[in-house]
């Protein structure tokens, strides 16, 4: 890890009518960090996902990254830049095989100019970057319709989306909800290589204990609002923290 | 020797899932067959039609074009119920400019082609955010819109139209023009969809926040898709206007919205040559019931259900799979 920034976010807010989905979050991300977003339900990480990658638009603050206010982006624009993002609720190409998923990030402009304004073969790019994710390579499993595939490896897929596109930064929303605790350790490594790699890390989970494994420094959301920040043992004796999780005692 | 029963296809799709590796000429002919009959068929029809009938095959071309083009811009994630529009917009190019500039069939056809295609593309860019129904209530309404329009102000000859536009000459070679378009737009939007152009465009219809978050402007996809789709549409429209030597107000109507899309339901799907197939099952059909009267319509609309309660995958589907499970005895070494 180096001291150079490479995300900040400034106040960032926004509103959806009256309701405060995220309100004031400020934080900056260095290069190569592993940031662990957490929160109950409904605290904000998702529309906070969202802020970062360009989806929703900021009601008010801003986003740098590399150095450059990329606030009001459009997605494409923000993904093109090079962070890349997954998707809780897995959004594959359902009627392409596998291995085709991938073949959608790799025509992408930005993975054509850092390969040189070529192409390659994509074919194989994808399948051995399904191979890094976990996919058992020549079975059947990475040329079948990525609709019969099981739930694990639609998570590993959108993981593997995000590699594909060789970002700096990769935004994970929720990637181990939904997976067994052997599928999650068996993720986990892949994680870690790509941190050794040297690609940064946002990620927001509910998995407390695989998070803090890998987790150089955890923020903790509320009702849209940083509640805490720090390096994850000392976030969680927070009495905020303990309070937003396990409920404050009603004061008498 | 023992013998058993395998399919024609194993020895291709085992040897690579969409590198075909021909070795014999019966694995050719088992590939070629399903393109080469079809092309056939049509334009030994059109040999044997007499002039009423050639008629028909002309109209049913069009309507097969205005078919695949729904099918190519729903492979795209946009459902149109307004093909009438292109159609529409295409045909008055092609009339305004024949009657008013005295333009030949040979220019108008073109410049409503790509005109059609560029003013319907510039009129959805608009609503291009918006998925599903909402784009497809859009493109409905904007057909009936203009025909109020030309309804009202009387422009381009008002309810009447206009008449007495140039033919091509030849019914023969209008004909053979239709089909010949036809072909090229099956033929060329498959091959198109197979690669990794389509590839994105399948991306889009199945999955379009997926396809940002890869680094894609997946309006300016869904803008060529739209363009592309349109002005197959508006050649459809122009080629009609100099078949019939007439453009009015009908050209906007629902027909040419709905008969493409009933075509896509009878013939399947996603896969361009089943709407073709629908469309030549479903107007001809229309003409051969022309003689029962009233009705015609009711007959027409249980063959419809028929179609689509016995075979809601589409004729198209239902034919390649029994078609890619034939199978043939071959010799077993024991």
């Amino acid at each position: 890890m180096n001291n150079e920034v490479i995300l900040q976010a400034e106040n960032l807010s926004r509103y959806f009518g009256g309701v405060k989905a995220v309100d004031g979050v400020s934080f900056s991300l260095r290069r190569n960090e592993v940031l662990g977003v957490i929160g109950p339900n409904g605290s904000g990480k998702t529309t906070l996902a969202n802020l970062l990658t360009g989806f929703v638009k900021p009601s008010k603050g801003k986003i740098f990254f590399e150095g450059q206010d990329i606030t009001g982006l459009p997605p494409y624009k923000v993904a093109d830049r090079g962070i890349a993002r997954s998707f809780q609720m897995v959004k594959p190409f359902y009627q392409l095989p596998a291995f085709k998923n991938l073949n959608v990030a790799l025509l992408s402009p930005r993975v054509r100019r850092l390969a040189g304004g070529r192409y390659g073969d994509r074919d194989a790019v994808a399948k051995d970057l399904l191979e890094e994710v976990g996919f058992e390579r020549d079975s059947w499993v990475i040329s079948h319709q990525a609709a019969s595939l099981p739930h694990g490896y639609l998570k590993r897929l959108e993981l593997a989306k995000c590699m594909a596109l060789q970002p700096e930064v990769i935004v994970l929303d929720e990637l181990f909800s939904g997976l067994s605790l052997a599928e999650v350790a068996s993720l986990v490594p892949v994680i870690e290589k790509l941190v050794h790699q040297g690609k940064t890390l946002v990620m927001i989970e509910h998995r407390l204990k695989e998070l803090f494994r890998i987790a150089d420094r955890v923020l903790v959301l509320n009702f849209g609002q940083k509640i805490a920040e720090g390096e994850p043992a000392q976030v969680m004796e927070d009495p905020q923290v303990k309070g937003a999780y396990l409920g404050s005692e009603a004061e008498e | 020797m023992a013998q058993r029963k395998e399919r024609i296809d194993r020895g291709i799709k085992v040897r690579s899932d969409d590198v075909f590796v021909l070795t014999s000429w019966r694995e050719m002919l088992y590939l070629a067959a399903p393109r080469v009959v079809p092309v056939v068929a049509l334009f030994v029809l059109g040999l044997v039609a007499g002039p009423y009938w050639e008629r028909v095959l002309i109209s049913t071309c069009m309507f097969a074009l205005l078919a695949i083009s729904w099918d190519l811009l729903n492979s795209a994630g946009m459902v149109s119920l307004g093909q009438a529009l292109f159609f529409g917009v295409g045909a008055y190019i092609a009339g305004t400019l024949n009657h008013y500039l005295g333009l030949p069939p040979g220019l108008t056809i073109p410049i409503a082609t790509i005109g059609g295609g560029v003013l319907c593309t510039v009129a959805l860019l608009p609503v291009l955010r918006l998925r599903g129904i909402y784009f497809a209530m859009v493109t409905l309404i904007l057909p009936m819109m203009i025909e109020r329009v030309i309804e009202a102000t009387k422009i381009f000859g008002g309810t009447e139209g206009i008449s007495g536009l140039s033919t091509l000459g030849n019914p023969h070679l209008e004909f053979w023009l239709a089909a010949v378009m036809v072909f090229v737009a099956l033929f060329g939007f498959r091959r198109m969809m197979g690669s990794d152009y389509g590839l994105l465009l399948k991306g889009i219809n199945d999955n379009d926040r997926a396809v940002m978050s890869a680094g894609m402007n997946i309006y300016h996809y869904k803008a060529q898709a739209l363009f592309m789709s349109s002005s197959v549409g508006a050649f459809a429209g122009a080629f009609m206007t100099h078949a019939y030597q007439f453009v009015g107000m009908p050209v906007f109507a629902l027909d040419y919205s709905m008969i493409p899309i009933a075509s896509v339901a009878v013939g399947g799907m996603g896969t361009l040559a089943g709407p073709m197939l629908g469309s030549f099952i479903l107007v001809p059909l229309s003409e051969l019931l022309r003689g029962l009267g009233g009705l015609r319509v009711v007959i027409y609309a249980v063959i419809l259900v028929v179609f689509t309660v016995g075979l809601p995958e589409g004729i198209f589907h239902y034919l390649s799979r029994k078609y890619n499970q034939f199978e043939r005895w071959v010799g077993v070494e024991r």
